[in-house]
């Protein structure tokens, strides 16, 4: 059997990678487009600066895109590495999306970065802003993709069980494609990597403002990026809405987690704004609610119930004891048992084969298990519901502060005055953390609530794990945090470095450190 | 189509994606191992990192597409291979890691030992990947210690340490040196002066010592044990890597060979390629000398696959486990959707790709680098 430290490891080994791939990702994603802007408003209006701004921005992209394309690569060898049976289970289904991604998407955005930086005296002003455009679009169909298969873990559409093959096998790729869950994912978390590159720019840039630096430069990088960041917080904040209503239609558990929603309520159900949840007592303490918001955000409607976690465990039970029978038909099957008896019975319980496997945890035939091995099944069928009824509301105080602070810089930028609100402006330096902690947020709600599965409702994580040693796990584990940290430093080291240094670092003879007035400093003689 | 045919159609897809791979990505990893032995300069070594500068990250791309094909079309070769071959693929990776941040990073600051760092971790970034890729086959030939149970979950029980045998090392070395060697060519190709006259030398001398090595790692097969089929359910149908038998065989790599005498192509062009690449280089043409190369490449990771045929991994503690093409397929379904989609995209992205290197063409040379000294890597 697979112990229990391998697999936590693992998906420690898994959460860490993930989660530092995912602080270059979003930047990525949004400051591509903000460059195609600028270069589009350089193309159309023919002034310099605006050259220059993509210049700039680009330089700060190039640096955050290495440590995306380094970190990227483990992303997809590790449910190879670290997950074999999880590849074996699903590839046929999860391969597929993983290498469009390569053919449609990554190809494309890595072959046109490479035009884009090097490619200003060799490309026409027309064809260069084609280029980094198709940047841009390369980078959100990668984002496509992987949100394709990452939806499909969710909610896995469009495939079945074969006995002969042990695995799930594709059924319908159109149903793949459209899982509606992959596709709310993908706007929302494209967003939010949208958002994520207009605060970037909007700190940044609040930072010239304060240092009174470059102004003409800030205050046309701060209006760009405080109009496109109103646009994508705005649908970040309401495409998360719907992805609530799409979680609640198809990941009942994970909604509920959330809310911590213990109990079924009658319709429709209130909000808790804020509580303590109590796994062991099943209850939510010193909550305070907000009545009718949660059954209008998952059902859209005021009649329908949203279900609570004591009824969800009391359905994982039912399934949990229909997928022992699954499984112990399964083990005829593959004994040579073809009668048509066995085959229809096993057909009619084979959704609920995951849920036997869960029991695999305990004992090594689920057919045999006890009382309490079902109990144990049971009472982990759901996620820790604490650490996801904080992440989740830490991620929507941040969305709403970032609506706040974008809104009010795209209202000053209209007006003109930006430069002169400077609590503005520190806020805006101050909060640049905060579109990367929302988006981090996100995922972990998004992957902790999948909790216990790898697949929904398919196959449990614990499963899935490759048959390594807790040795190899820990050695790997140890290397890519620290070879990762020493990469973040690096890389922060230079980000601040060439911000700090603004529309210098392109040598252009234009800006605040290369003017007469200025020593230039040996950063900028040297950068 | 015809699930038959689909198996077939795969083997050559991903045998395309994989050659594609060390083609491209190949002089990448060639131009990082020579970092340091023909650049002597920061300049000289700018001036080879910039030939590559706008077209690596799209070359990487090969490496990871030949990934994503093998978790779409062999799941189980994706699952068992990567997670027996655990710490040679990390090795990989890590050694790759050293890429995008050593190009994008390096220049960035004008400081001697900032730069000299960087330089070996290019050196490291190109050098290693290349070696494990080369042991990883080596290996393959031998056979590697795994089996799988009835529900298919596998278990590995060798150690990194016993792939590093002197055959592996042998097929590391060719693997190595050929890379580099294509390295050589591509700076023939893209450099002037003694930068191009030093790249000019080192892949002849690379070609030569290639030549030799891929003769006596021919011979050394030919002493070995292959694997061979013996029985099997349907391959054509539904087959898991559990139906059916396997015994070892002497000389069995060289079957292939006699049964089907075309494959002989894959050896010839190996070698052929080589000593067009010593001619060319000879006769200082660069653009020839790479082309040459190229086929090298592809002759030599083509004598490795026609061997091996049809297998692809083979279990060396269970031979009946091994995993051949026939049997670690994804389903009917799978294949066809992704055959569809990559008629569609291989053609795109090649258009693209050259595109990309049609812009972007002509030789570099130091004085180009000297005055664009911040917009260049």
């Amino acid at each position: 059997m697979i112990s229990e430290s391998l697999v936590d490891l693992s998906r420690l080994q898994f959460a860490i990678t993930a989660f530092y791939h995912f602080l270059f990702v979003p930047l990525t994603l949004g400051l591509s487009f903000i460059l195609a802007i600028m270069e589009s408003a350089y193309v159309l209006s023919g002034k310099q600066v605006y050259k220059d701004m993509t210049k700039f921005w680009g330089k700060l992209f190039g640096i955050n895109f290495a440590l995306g394309v380094t970190t990227g690569l483990t992303m997809e060898f590790q449910f190879g590495t670290n997950w074999a049976y999880y590849s074996h289970y699903v590839g046929d289904i999860f391969g597929a999306p993983l290498a469009i991604e390569g053919l449609m998407a990554f190809f494309l955005e890595s072959t046109m970065i490479g035009l884009f930086f090097f490619g200003w005296d060799r490309l026409s002003k027309v064809q260069h802003l084609v280029v980094t455009w198709l940047v841009a679009i390369g980078s959100n169909m990668s984002a496509l993709w992987i949100l394709i298969a990452n939806g499909w873990m969710q909610n896995p559409v469009g495939a079945e069980f074969n006995f002969d093959t042990m695995r799930m096998e594709m059924m319908s790729f159109t149903e793949v494609i459209f899982n509606p869950v992959a596709q709310v994912k993908f706007v929302h978390t494209v967003s939010a990597g949208y958002v994520t590159g207009a605060m970037f720019v909007l700190a940044i840039s609040a930072y010239y403002m304060l240092k009174k630096r470059d102004l003409p430069f800030a205050r046309r990088s701060f209006a760009i990026a405080s109009s496109f960041g109103l646009a994508s917080i705005l649908s970040v904040i309401i495409l998360g809405d719907e992805s609530g209503y799409e979680i609640g239609d198809v990941q009942k558990v994970k909604l509920a987690a959330i809310e911590a929603e213990w109990e079924t309520h009658e319709a429709p159900a209130a909000f808790t704004l804020f509580g303590i949840p109590d796994q062991e007592n099943m209850e939510t303490d010193y909550a305070i609610k907000i009545p009718y918001a949660l059954g209008l955000i998952a059902t859209r409607s005021v009649t329908e119930e949203v279900t609570g976690l004591k009824d969800l465990m009391a359905e994982h039970e039912v399934r949990i004891r229909n997928g022992m029978v699954a499984y112990d038909l399964l083990t005829q099957i593959k004994a040579g048992d073809r009668s048509d008896e066995t085959m229809a019975d096993f057909k009619s319980r084979v959704d609920d084969l995951g849920y036997g496997l869960l029991l695999k945890k305990y004992v090594e035939n689920p057919a045999e298990a006890t009382e309490a091995d079902i109990r144990k099944a049971v009472d982990n069928s759901i996620p820790a519901v604490a650490p996801m009824f904080f992440t989740f509301r830490i991620m929507v105080g941040l969305g709403f502060l970032m609506l706040i602070l974008i809104g009010l810089s795209f209202y000053y930028s209209a007006k003109g005055t930006a430069e002169n609100q400077r609590w503005l402006l520190y806020a805006l330096l101050f909060s640049l953390p905060a579109p990367w902690i929302a988006c981090e947020m996100g995922w972990f709600v998004a992957e902790f609530g999948r909790q216990p599965w790898s697949i929904g409702e398919i196959l449990p994580t614990h499963l899935s794990a490759s048959t390594r040693s807790v040795t190899d796990i820990l050695l790997s584990l140890a290397g890519f945090i620290a070879f990762y940290t020493i990469l973040l430093i690096v890389e922060m080291y230079l980000m601040i470095r060439f911000a700090r240094l603004g529309p210098s670092s392109l040598h252009t003879g234009r800006y605040h450190w290369e003017q007469s007035t200025h020593t230039p400093t040996t950063a900028s003689a040297q950068a | 189509m015809d699930y038959e045919l689909l198996k077939i159609i795969w083997w050559v897809l991903i045998g395309v994606l994989l050659i594609g791979f060390a083609v491209t990505d190949g002089f990448d990893m060639g131009v990082g191992a020579l970092l340091r032995v023909i650049g002597k300069t920061d300049t000289e070594r700018r001036v080879m990192m910039n030939t590559i500068g706008p077209h690596w990250d799209g070359n990487q791309v090969w490496f990871i597409t030949a990934g994503g094909a093998i978790f779409a079309a062999w799941p189980v070769v994706y699952a068992v291979a990567f997670s027996g071959f655990y710490w040679a693929l990390l090795l990989v990776l890590f050694a790759m890691f050293f890429r995008p941040v050593g190009f994008e990073y390096r220049s960035k600051i004008q400081d001697t030992r900032w730069r000299s760092a960087w330089d070996w971790c290019l050196t490291i970034g190109g050098a290693v990947p290349a070696l494990v890729f080369g042991v990883a086959f080596g290996n393959l030939l031998l056979g590697v210690p795994f089996g799988l149970d009835e529900f298919m979950r596998s278990t590995y029980t060798g150690s990194f340490w016993a792939l590093l045998n002197p055959f592996g090392l042998l097929c590391g070395l060719v693997s190595l040196l050929m890379l580099a060697m294509h390295g050589g060519t591509y700076l023939q190709m893209r450099t002037a002066g003694d930068l191009h006259e030093r790249a000019r030398r080192i892949s002849l001398l690379l070609a030569v010592v290639v030549a030799v090595l891929f003769a006596a790692g021919g011979v050394w097969v030919s002493m070995m044990d292959g694997y061979v089929i013996q029985t099997s359910a349907d391959l054509a149908g539904v087959v898991t890597p559990l139906d059916k038998t396997v015994v070892l065989k002497e000389a069995g790599w060289l079957d292939n060979y006699g049964n089907y005498p075309w494959m002989l192509i894959a050896p010839v062009l190996g070698f052929a390629g080589l000593i067009l690449t010593i001619l060319t280089s000879m006769a200082n043409k660069g653009s020839l000398a790479f082309i040459s190369s190229s086929l090298a490449v592809t002759g030599i990771i083509l004598t490795a696959g026609f061997s091996l045929f049809p297998f692809l991994m083979p279990s060396s503690s269970t031979p009946d486990h091994s995993l051949t093409m026939w049997d670690v397929t994804s389903s009917q379904m799978t294949l066809n959707i992704m055959f569809w989609v990559a008629m569609v995209f291989v053609p795109i992205v090649l258009s693209y790709t050259i595109w990309g290197y049609y812009k972007m063409w002509g030789r570099l040379t130091t004085d180009f680098i000297e005055e664009n000294q911040y917009s260049t890597y």
